[in-house]
């Protein structure tokens, strides 16, 4: 029994090494392009967010069927999409974020 | 002379800039402080900026500024003999490299962490900017040509690589699939990447591809040439976590087995330096050696993308100034640790000197070439490894790297169009397609212009891009400087290596110059004239933004 512990000791500490090495290596992996993915996102997300509210700005949009009980979900996120879009206020008159 | 003694006297020589004279220049001239707010803190988003750990920035920032270039330069400059490369690698690593870097970051986290072109603009001028912009795009119009030859050079020499070279790059598709799609741990992933990689090298030699003899009525060396930037162009369009991020990684895994591979093999082989000290009889056309050294080798002994790399995404993820100085000025020391590599490879891989002579023939060959052959020279007898494979590992490590620069090259060149595009208002510029369609073209002009129908001349642009690389850590420098003058500080150690840069930049382009009058290649003469331009407007603008620095010092200290 008093052989076991210090190889759980070991063991343990080995563990919490390649935890410890692994979130370095990740960092180390994801640091020179945190920017680059996250522009990427950001025009996808722009892209979708078009898709959804194209209907309502006046654009014709056969996927609105699927997309229109996304709306409500996507309120908080409309405020900063439209802004991104140059628009400084809501384009929409049922929308009113700001 | 064993190389033994060249590499403990090297590295010796580095570790002692860096536990002497980089304290003397963080604790004296930069004062670095550890209380102050970096901007990784202040304008902590998440995204951009990011407090880091220092080892992580360290491996980020070294593997971003070590690429082929740092073995490129040192191979051919090895012609005029290993004395004088060795010098200015080690030399210029202690009091030119390590002081440029360090003086970048801190530089620029001093001002919001805001890149040297834009602080050339705020701390000299908006002409100096101007300046700034053209030369940068020289230096990657440059890089991205002389890349593509070097690459296509590799190729020929060495068909055996064909496989793992464009394996790797599946490779790397593979491995970007599994982190970003199926979020697999990066340590399964790195040795099952490293497992693959290695076996296609060691499988590499045994389907060896070679391109015909004429395709399409081109040689095999313009045929790789076009491929390669054929591919550069596509990678260079991805997003950037498809190929760039996962192969920008195994990159930076190959470059540590490479260099540990190299040293360990050196130690254990103990192979002779059969280059001259110095090379007294060197090939006829030879340029002299004064001050066309201090142009051939940039990268490993002062580059001026280090200090882009440094106040572009370094600066932002700093988390105390005073590991300005580990990642730095110890990311320099790293870079001259690979030149030394390089010259030692090129020098001792030789069983006789006759066998090198016959590499050096010419000015400008050797190169990559040297360096795969020597090193593998030197690898087969340190670890026993078959002397194809070893040459297949270190010509996939070189291609790799070289191949990155470009496809990293190629984006930010077509960056820069698109900005053209968008300041002078041109509509389709600013698109990205046709603005790489544009990068490319001005490469492939370059690759075939400076060396006749089948790019194989493309090598003599080298020294030029050498040129460009050292106005670029000039104005680097300038920036330090000035930044110095105003707080009252000494400027001996930033301002010795601007004039030292400037006068060996200035006298080699009026050498090139001549040359190239003499053997009628107008094409190399008109680049030449436009570096030569750049170089004396930034000595110009040297001159001025220190004489008004200086005077605006004066003016508070007498008010």
């Amino acid at each position: 029994m008093s052989g076991a512990q210090p190889a759980a000791r070991l063991i343990g500490r080995l563990r919490r090494w390649y935890r410890r090495a692994g979130d370095l290596g990740a960092s180390y992996y994801n640091a020179p392009y945190r920017a680059a993915i996250a522009r990427a996102r950001r025009d996808e997300e722009d892209l979708f967010m078009l898709m959804v509210f194209s209907e309502t700005l006046g654009i014709p949009n056969p996927a609105t069927w699927y997309t229109l009980e996304l709306q409500p979900l996507l309120l908080d996120r409309f405020h900063d999409w439209h802004k991104r879009m140059g628009m400084p206020h809501s384009p929409l008159d049922h929308f009113r974020c700001c | 002379m064993s190389a033994i003694l060249l590499l403990v006297l090297g590295l010796g020589g580095m570790a002692a800039g860096y536990f002497v004279y980089s304290r003397f220049i963080a604790e004296k001239i930069y004062k670095l402080d550890p209380d102050f707010r970096t901007p990784a803190h202040e304008f902590e988003d998440g995204v951009d900026f990011v407090p880091t750990n220092r080892f992580v920035l360290w491996g980020h920032h070294f593997t971003s500024v070590a690429g082929a270039a740092p073995i490129v330069g040192p191979a051919i400059a090895v012609i005029w003999g290993w004395l004088p490369a060795f010098l200015w690698v080690v030399l210029g690593t202690i009091f030119f490299a390590g002081v440029h870097d360090s003086g970048a970051i801190w530089a620029s986290v001093r001002n919001r962490a805001k890149s040297v072109g834009s602080l050339t603009g705020e701390v000299v001028g908006g002409r100096a900017r101007s300046v700034f912009m053209i030369v940068i795009f020289l230096v990657l119009l440059m890089v991205n040509a002389v890349f593509g030859v070097v690459i296509a050079k590799l190729l020929i020499n060495n068909p055996g690589a064909v496989v793992p070279v464009w394996g790797a790059i599946a490779v790397a598709l593979v491995i970007g699939q599994l982190i970003y799609r199926r979020k697999i741990g990066l340590g399964l992933v790195s040795v099952v990447g490293v497992v693959a990689l290695y076996a296609l090298i060691y499988i590499g030699p045994s389907v060896p591809v070679t391109l015909p003899e004429s395709t399409a009525g081109l040689s095999p060396n313009a045929m790789w040439i076009l491929i390669l930037f054929g591919y550069a162009a596509i990678a260079s369009l991805l997003p950037v976590w498809v190929l760039l991020q996962p192969r920008d990684y195994i990159n930076g895994l190959q470059l540590f087995v490479g260099l540990i591979l190299l040293y360990g093999a050196v130690i254990i082989a103990s192979p002779t330096v059969v280059a001259p000290m110095i090379n007294f009889g060197v090939p006829e056309g030879t340029p002299s050696m004064l001050p066309l050294l201090f142009v051939t080798i940039a990268c490993g002994a002062i580059s001026g993308f280090h200090g882009l790399v440094a106040s572009g995404t370094t600066s932002k993820q700093l988390d105390k100034e005073t590991d300005a100085r580990f990642v730095g000025y110890f990311g320099a020391v790293g870079e001259g640790a690979l030149a030394l590599a390089a010259i030692i490879a090129a020098t001792a891989g030789f069983a006789s000197l006759a066998d090198w002579q016959e590499i050096y023939y010419k000015f400008g060959e050797g190169s990559l070439t040297a360096f795969v052959d020597g090193g593998a020279f030197i690898l087969a007898a340190g670890t026993g490894m078959e002397m194809t494979v070893a040459a297949t590992l270190l010509t996939v490590m070189a291609a790799l790297f070289a191949g990155t620069t470009m496809d990293t090259g190629l984006r930010l060149q077509r960056y820069i169009f698109q900005e053209w595009g968008e300041i002078y208002n041109i509509g389709w510029m600013r698109k990205a397609l046709p603005a790489t369609l544009l990068s490319v073209a001005s490469c492939l002009i370059l690759a075939f212009g400076a060396g006749g129908a089948d790019g194989s001349g493309g090598l003599l642009i080298w020294p030029l891009f050498g040129t460009t690389n050292q106005l670029l850590a000039g104005l680097t420098l300038l920036v330090i400087t000035v930044m110095l003058v105003r707080r009252g500080r000494p400027t001996f150690y930033t301002l010795g290596p601007l004039v030292f840069l400037l006068v060996m930049t200035l006298a080699a382009l009026l050498m090139q110059l001549r040359d190239f009058f003499q053997k009628e290649n107008w094409f190399l003469l008109g680049l030449d004239l436009v570096v030569l331009v750049a170089a004396v407007l930034v000595t110009l603008e040297c001159v001025a933004a220190l004489r008004r620095a200086k005077g605006a010092a004066n003016d508070e200290s007498v008010s």
